[in-house]
């Protein structure tokens, strides 16, 4: 077998070939004959109520095609939410309709109400320069708090209320959580905030409709992380086309991190607009569009309390979360707070009792949803920041409060008071690793070093826990999810032995094309370079639900797995009737089809051409090809967890704070490709740093976005952060996948907030300064606020 | 409308432009060199960025009209028929990329920095890709690749 087959190694990727020689093919790099081009006009306050919009100059303009307003698709349907939640009461939650184009009225800066197709790209822009709109400002509600109180001005009057649901986790628990709290020999609270975050995928998003009168079908070329799902909510809720009718590829994606999950209005555009011209349109996104209208992330407000024992023993967790939805439902933005937040808020604890109430919120802001980790570090960054508090005033080392807690290897499976069963896990393990690796024991040393310097050091320590490889449909459709959430894999071998897998799951960093042949090729022992990937074209691949969620290996690689299995139990049979022997009594080793005790053999690449010439099969016993597809729906979610430690230096004169270095010990289960799992690490960490330190998507009391562009909303950059040190070497493999893996994509950016906020309290308190805490991004003017009162 | 000429990755070009025409416009939409990407419309992220006359630009904030006889190289230019580039090379052997859209704008840096600074240390590195956003990589595979670059000792890529 080829070195570069193994599981565990690390090939170089190769759709690097492609990247870095400028061959890559994003949406906004396909230019089809005849095209058109898409502009919106956006409105530029908070809330107003459309009174009327004049297209008729702006269709007289050079170039234009067609103008599209709101009034256009009052009768198609709406973009719909994925996810059915139940407040507390019983009652479902509030669901307002999202149009393509708003009409009526705009409901935050950015909501697009009229588009105009025209012969480029600037004559389009031009033309939406003159449309005349007369929207009426009115009182936008930015504020959550606000937001509820009585007579505040509503997002949307047809569910005359603000709030979408008031959500209970676990509701029974309550009574029990509070009854501790009464009694608890030590309480700590902690108010805090989870800053409101831009997802920044650096390819805007994009979109290319193509209708096809000869056929009337419909091909979207679009930047998704998932082409199917796309094309269901397309044809199923807001276009009513068949899915037959509709191709939706997703071509190379330049990132997505959450945001390019959803359905945008901005794809019906293209397509309805395409009909209409029997043209293609198309239309990419300026970096300023994508701050006002791409999904944001966060934006919880939450109270956390621990009730514990004097030494630290956990006895009860407590929270109240106000998570803002903003203007609309984006499709998954219900799920985030609830089932992907308050299900995790036992940690990598033993406690008995955890109760969480979320209160979910509509503003006139841009919709939130998921963003890399979604649920998971707002329920990270409280519980691990609340810990660190409590150790503080108990006087316990941080690292000892969390290993006196910890679930231990013995305690697996472990059922959480928050309704999830984690399957394995050695916490203390990676803790181990992570002391060692941080060289925890130096630290005062180094402590005294930066001091010397005049700067103030700090350690700071988190742990984390994850529900990822989202997740079992039978499970998450309990809760309300409206979707299945299997993945699948077709694996056709071809005629003279090389092999096509088509995923369900969609490539935008992740490396699939690299790593997905490792399984195939160690499962099948062929070359990898015989084996090809082909995803995010849904007239190729079957239907799968993509990637988000850190689910790409662990439920579309083992749809991956599956399907390879299938491929060799069919192999065998043909292989047998090569052999003249029964197909139970083949063995299939090292890409070699053999008859034990006997010296009858014959290759993978043999049977495979066998399976397409099939002249003398006995066809009642075996079908001519080889070509096999699995769904694959997990029994349970996965759970990554590790222990990250991070040391700052912050400068007392000015409050700017300096990540010197940061340690990560990570617990994936088994790892495929080393070297891609580290690099996604890396970004995780480099994308909770930045919403440590930098990142804020602020808006002012008019609902404008301060920070609307990389001039306002601070990126990490390059000089912003260190090397890292990330370890994957303590494994606990998944039990319940057949690659025992548990996904790596989140991790970073879950553990690293609380980590960092950690040490910089620490550093202050090291000064002398008794600070509890600081809200993110830890800005030099807050760090220097804290420090001076 | 303007005539402009100038050579794009060593072949003689002529356009003709409008006077608002950035030099991004002209390569992705009237030469077809779609390696140059945009990522944002402040000049900040770096995507865009090429060479023109041997010095790194960011492509949207030059108009084409003023480029006329100017040499301007893109990542297309970068390698030599099959043979990477050791910038290019170096980004794959080190997993200096992930979604591979600021790529080509890192690249295009990280050979203008060795140009000017043929032995970068790891800070100066850091410091001359300002200019240059990366949402994926945390800068930290970037990094190591462009040292690698520039021959000095680098640890390897991963633990296998």
């Amino acid at each position: 077998m080829p070195k570069d087959s193994v599981i565990g190694t690390s090939p170089r990727r190769r759709e690097d070939n492609r990247f870095i020689t400028g061959k890559g093919r994003y949406t906004d790099d396909i230019n089809l004959q005849g095209q058109t081009y898409a502009a919106f006009a956006r409105s530029d306050v908070a809330a107003g109520i459309i009174k009327s919009v004049d297209t008729t100059k702006a269709a007289k303009m050079p170039g234009v095609l067609a103008v599209f307003t709101g009034e256009d698709f009052v009768d198609v349907g709406g973009n719909p939410a994925g996810w059915l939640v139940h407040s507390r009461d019983g009652s479902p939650m509030k669901e307002p309709k999202r149009p393509v184009l708003a009409h009526g009225k705009v409901r935050h800066v950015g909501d697009a109400y009229a588009a105009v197709i025209a012969e480029t790209a600037e004559q389009a822009r031009d033309a939406v320069e003159a449309i005349e709109a007369d929207i009426e400002a009115i009182t936008p509600v930015l504020n959550m708090k606000d937001a509820l109180k009585d007579g505040a001005p509503l997002v949307h009057d047809e569910i005359e209320t603000n709030l979408c649901y008031d959500w209970g986790w676990i509701e029974d628990n309550r009574e029990k959580v509070n009854e501790v709290f009464e009694n608890a020999p030590h309480i700590t609270t902690l108010e805090l905030v989870n800053n409101r975050l831009v997802p920044n995928a650096m390819e805007p998003r994009a979109s290319t409709g193509v209708y096809n009168p000869g056929t009337d079908d419909y091909t979207l070329y679009t930047t998704s992380q998932n082409p199917h799902v796309t094309r269901l909510l397309i044809c199923a809720f807001v276009m009513g086309i068949p899915e037959n009718k509709l191709t939706v590829i997703a071509p190379d994606v330049g990132g997505g991190f959450g945001s390019k999950i959803y359905h945008y209005g901005e794809e019906a555009l293209v397509l309805a607009a395409s009909k209409k011209l029997g043209r293609p349109v198309t239309w990419t996104c300026s970096r300023s569009e994508s701050f006002l209208t791409d999904a944001h992330g966060r934006d919880h407000v939450t109270k956390m309390e621990i009730a514990c024992e004097k030494d630290g023993t956990f006895l009860a967790f407590r929270t109240e979360t106000y998570a803002n939805l903003g203007a609309y439902l984006s499709n998954f933005s219900t799920s985030v707070p609830t089932y992907l937040h308050g299900t995790l808020m036992a940690g990598n604890y033993k406690v008995p009792h955890v109760y969480v109430n979320v209160k979910a919120v509509m503003t006139n802001t841009t919709p939130v949803d998921a963003y890399r980790g979604a649920g998971r570090p707002e329920a990270t960054f409280q519980l691990e920041r609340c810990i660190d508090k409590c150790a503080r005033e108990l006087g316990i080392d941080p690292i000892q409060i969390r290993r006196k807690n910890f679930i231990k290897p013995g305690d697996f499976p472990y059922m959480t008071p928050v309704g999830l069963e984690y399957d394995t896990g050695n916490y203390d393990a990676s803790m181990d690793i992570l002391e060692r690796n941080a060289d925890l024991k130096n630290f005062e040393a180094r402590r005294k070093e930066s001091e010397s310097r005049g700067k103030l050091r700090g350690l700071g320590i988190a742990s984390y826990i994850e529900a990822c490889g989202i997740a079992p449909s039978n499970v998450a459709g309990a809760l309300g999810s409206r979707v299945g959430l299997y993945d699948s894999a077709t694996v056709r071998v071809n005629a003279t032995g090389n092999i096509s897998v088509m995923v369900g799951a969609h490539s935008h960093g992740q490396g699939h094309e690299t790593a997905f042949p490792q399984i195939v090729a160690d499962r099948l022992g062929v070359d990898p370079a015989s084996i090809e990937i082909v995803h995010g074209d849904t007239s190729k691949i079957p239907f799968g639900m993509g990637t988000y969620g850190s689910r790409s290996l662990a439920v579309c690689g083992s749809a991956v797995c599956k399907a390879t299995d299938k491929i060799i139990a069919k192999a065998k049979l043909i292989a047998a009737h090569m052999m003249d022997a029964k197909g139970e009594q083949i063995d299939f080793e090292d890409g070699v089809f053999s008859v034990p005790g006997t010296n009858k053999n014959v290759p993978f690449g043999d049977v495979a051409l066998k399976a397409y010439i099939p002249h003398d099969f006995p066809l009642e016993e075996i079908e001519p090809g080889l070509e096999e597809t699995a769904f694959y729906d997990p029994a349970n979610f996965t759970y990554p967890a590790g222990a990250y430690a991070c040391e700052v230096e912050v400068d007392p004169d000015t409050g700017k704070v300096e990540v010197v270095a940061f340690a990560a010990a990570d617990d994936f289960g088994n790892v495929i490709n080393p070297m891609i799992v580290e690099g996604q690490v890396h970004g995780g960490l480099a994308q909770g740093i930045g919403q440590a330190l930098v990142e804020h998507a602020v808006y002012d009391d008019t609902g404008q976005l301060l920070a609307g562009s990389y001039m306002d909303y601070t990126m990490p950059r390059a000089d912003d952060l260190p090397m890292f040190d990330v370890d994957h070497s303590s494994v606990t493999a998944c039990t319940h996948n057949p690659l025992g893996v548990k996904g790596c994509g989140e991790a970073g950016a879950i553990g690293s907030p609380p980590a960092l906020v950690n040490a910089v309290i620490d550093a202050l308190h090291s000064g002398g300064h008794k600070v509890a805490h600081i809200d993110m991004p830890m800005t030099p003017s807050r760090v220097w606020a804290a420090m001076n009162g | 409308m303007t005539s402009v000429s100038m050579t794009v990755n060593g072949r003689s070009v002529s356009a003709e432009v409008e006077g608002r025409t950035l030099l991004v416009d002209l390569l992705r939409g009237q030469l077809n060199l779609t390696g140059t990407h945009v990522g944002c419309d402040t000049s900040q992220c770096g995507a865009c960025v090429v060479h023109v006359n041997g010095e790194a630009v960011k492509s949207c904030t030059v108009f084409a009209a003023e480029l006329d006889g100017a040499e301007v190289k893109t990542i297309e230019g970068m390698a030599d028929g099959d043979q990477l580039h050791p910038i290019q090379a170096a980004f794959k052997e080190y997993h200096g990329l992930q979604c591979g859209f600021c790529t080509p704008g890192m690249i295009m840096s990280a050979a203008a920095l060795l140009k000017d600074n043929p032995k970068p240390t790891e800070l100066e590195v850091r410091d001359y890709l300002e200019g240059n956003i990366c949402r994926c990589t945390g800068y930290h595979n970037i990094v190591k690749a462009i040292m690698a670059a520039s021959g000095q000792d680098v640890p390897a890529v991963a633990a296998e």
